[in-house]
């Protein structure tokens, strides 16, 4: 078969396009459908890159990502309300549009940050110090609820008791700090 | 003596190319990298060219403020101020990457003038501090990285969530967004043939291994940068001792192959690392692949003693300025790939034959 564009070299390429419900068949050869890529939408994109790559790995159930009636409900649903970038928006690109994706999204987001990073979903390294003040006392006070918790298992009432008396200390502290911030 | 390659030299090194510091036989540099984004401004994903500028006048309001003085001054390099040939040189000093270079809205960075400290901004996220040192210094890169980070956080507010940490535009690099990376020749290793049994099993410890030079998998001239790839749930501290221990371990296991080869293929060793040189010496037209596979012999061969008096950072250094940015502002124009190939020759025995002269005189 001849390319019906230029009628000389062999069509390679051939497919059927739906536009307003007219179906309409194509034969073309490499250099005209390139030449068309726009209006057959060919030319989308050099190749695979590296966010290809990050989605396909952001999108953990690949029967979801494939059910397109699914993905156009997300897309109704999730969307950052500070700059508009929806969640399939973010699978796409692999990067978020602003901080506050990160609240938008906090619900879709875990299980993939905890697949890209071994399991993990807390952070333990830096705290900004100038706004870490009640972020150090915080994450503190909860450490020690959890090692009461611990310590009341174990039958260790005196030792519990010291602790709850450190997490009221600590829980004044923070108020005070609070009330004196604002 | 060639005045001008002298010149051009000094120019060109950074401090990281000296071949100084901790286990510089095999250790060639320590990189620290913090990504860090600036609160309430879009990410450079999305943002606007207002917010681009934004970015840049929060960076500069905060140099007004007070200096950072561990490193004396930053100089402010506006991407848009540079020819090509210029964000290419930088590039290839691994001072800038090829995104700030090429793709960034209103993309700049901060250099201090040994560029162990280079500041990234408007790149994939607001702020990206590296710290960029000579030899096995990962602890020290990241105290300064600390520092500087804590000094632009006195005046600036981060993105920053209880939860997951320091906010990213990847989230591949949330929580501490710290990058920690080892540059490591390892000659040993590969021709024991022990790399590829090797590299699954760093992967299998949350690193990565890969080649600095050359595409995929290949590692042009030996050189291995390790560096992690979990940047959650750790703090900095153990994300570069996790580092470090395996770093330590590959440094000892490149040392013993060394050792190995010395006893088993002696001649034939001595025999490769002298014709690696002679290429280099006598060479007119070489490419880059065949220059980093005679550079890494030729380095192995100084640190093995089969070669003496020529100066270590020969690997480091060439291996940068033959690169095509560097050798077409040596040339100081554009150069097609054969003609580049020629230059490359001629600057890689103009070289050599400095060290020749400081020998004699």
């Amino acid at each position: 078969m001849i390319c019906q564009e230029c009628n000389q070299r062999p069509a390679t390429l051939h497919f059927t396009k739906i536009m307003n419900g007219e179906k309409a068949e194509f034969h073309l050869c490499e250099k005209c459908a390139q030449e068309h890529g726009d209006m057959f939408m060919l030319n989308n994109g050099s190749g695979f890159s590296i966010n290809n790559l990050l989605s396909g790995l952001f999108n953990i159930d690949t029967s979801y990502a494939n059910n397109q009636a699914q993905l156009n409900k997300q897309t109704q649903v999730v969307q950052c309300e500070q700059c508009s970038m929806t969640f399939p928006q973010f699978v796409k690109v692999g990067k978020f549009g602003c901080a506050h994706c990160y609240d938008s999204f906090r619900a879709q987001l875990k299980p993939i940050i905890k697949r890209l990073h071994s399991g993990n979903w807390n952070h333990n390294g830096k705290i900004p110090t100038r706004m870490g003040g009640d972020i150090h006392l915080k994450k503190q006070i909860e450490d020690l609820k959890i090692n009461l918790k611990e310590l009341i298992t174990k039958e260790e009432f005196e030792k519990a008791a010291e602790t709850r008396d450190a997490i009221r200390e600590l829980e004044k502290e923070m108020k005070n700090h609070l009330e004196g911030g604002e | 003596m060639n005045l001008s390659l002298e010149r051009f030299i000094n120019q060109a090194v950074s401090s990281w190319m000296s071949a100084e510091g901790p286990d510089s036989d095999i250790v060639l540099s320590s990189r620290i990298r913090l990504a860090r984004n600036i609160k309430q401004v879009n990410f450079p994903t999305i943002f606007s060219h207002d917010e681009a500028k934004r970015v840049i006048d929060i960076i500069k309001a905060r140099m007004e403020k007070s200096t950072f003085d561990t490193y004396g001054d930053f100089s402010l390099l506006q991407m848009d101020d540079l020819q090509p040939l210029q964000k290419r040189v930088l590039m290839e000093k691994h001072l800038i990457s090829p995104h700030l270079a090429e793709n960034a809205s209103h993309g700049a960075c901060l250099l201090t003038e040994n560029e162990e400290v280079s500041i990234m901004l408007n790149e994939e996220d607001h702020i990206r501090i590296q710290c960029l040192f000579p030899g096995f210094q990962l602890s020290e890169a990241l105290e300064v990285a600390n520092q500087i980070d804590d000094w632009l956080e006195t005046e600036i507010d981060y993105a920053y969530d209880e939860q997951v940490g320091y906010l990213t535009s990847c989230p591949t690099n949330v929580g501490t967004g710290l990058r920690a990376s080892v540059m490591m020749h390892l000659p040993g290793l590969v021709l024991t043939h022990q790399m590829n049994r090797i590299i699954p099993a760093i992967n299998q410890l949350g690193l990565v291994v890969r080649g600095i030079y050359g595409e995929g998998s290949e590692a042009l001239g030996n050189i291995f940068q390790v560096s992690n790839q979990i940047t959650l749930g750790k703090s900095e501290e153990d994300i570069a001792e996790d580092l470090k221990s395996v770093v330590e371990q590959l440094i000892s296991q490149e040392r013993s192959a060394r050792e190995a080869l010395a006893k088993t293929s002696n001649i034939q060793l001595e025999d490769r690392v002298f014709r690696s040189y002679g290429i280099l010496s006598n060479s007119r037209i070489i490419e880059s692949k065949e220059a980093a596979r005679c550079l890494s012999d030729v380095r192995l061969g100084i640190d093995m003693d089969y070669i003496q008096g020529i100066s270590k950072n020969i690997l480091n250094e060439l291996m940068v300025l033959t690169q095509p940015g560097f050798l077409q502002q040596y040339a100081g124009g554009p150069l097609r790939p054969f003609e580049r190939d020629i230059r490359r020759a001629s600057l890689i025995r103009e070289r050599l034959k400095m060290e020749d002269q400081e020998l004699g005189g």
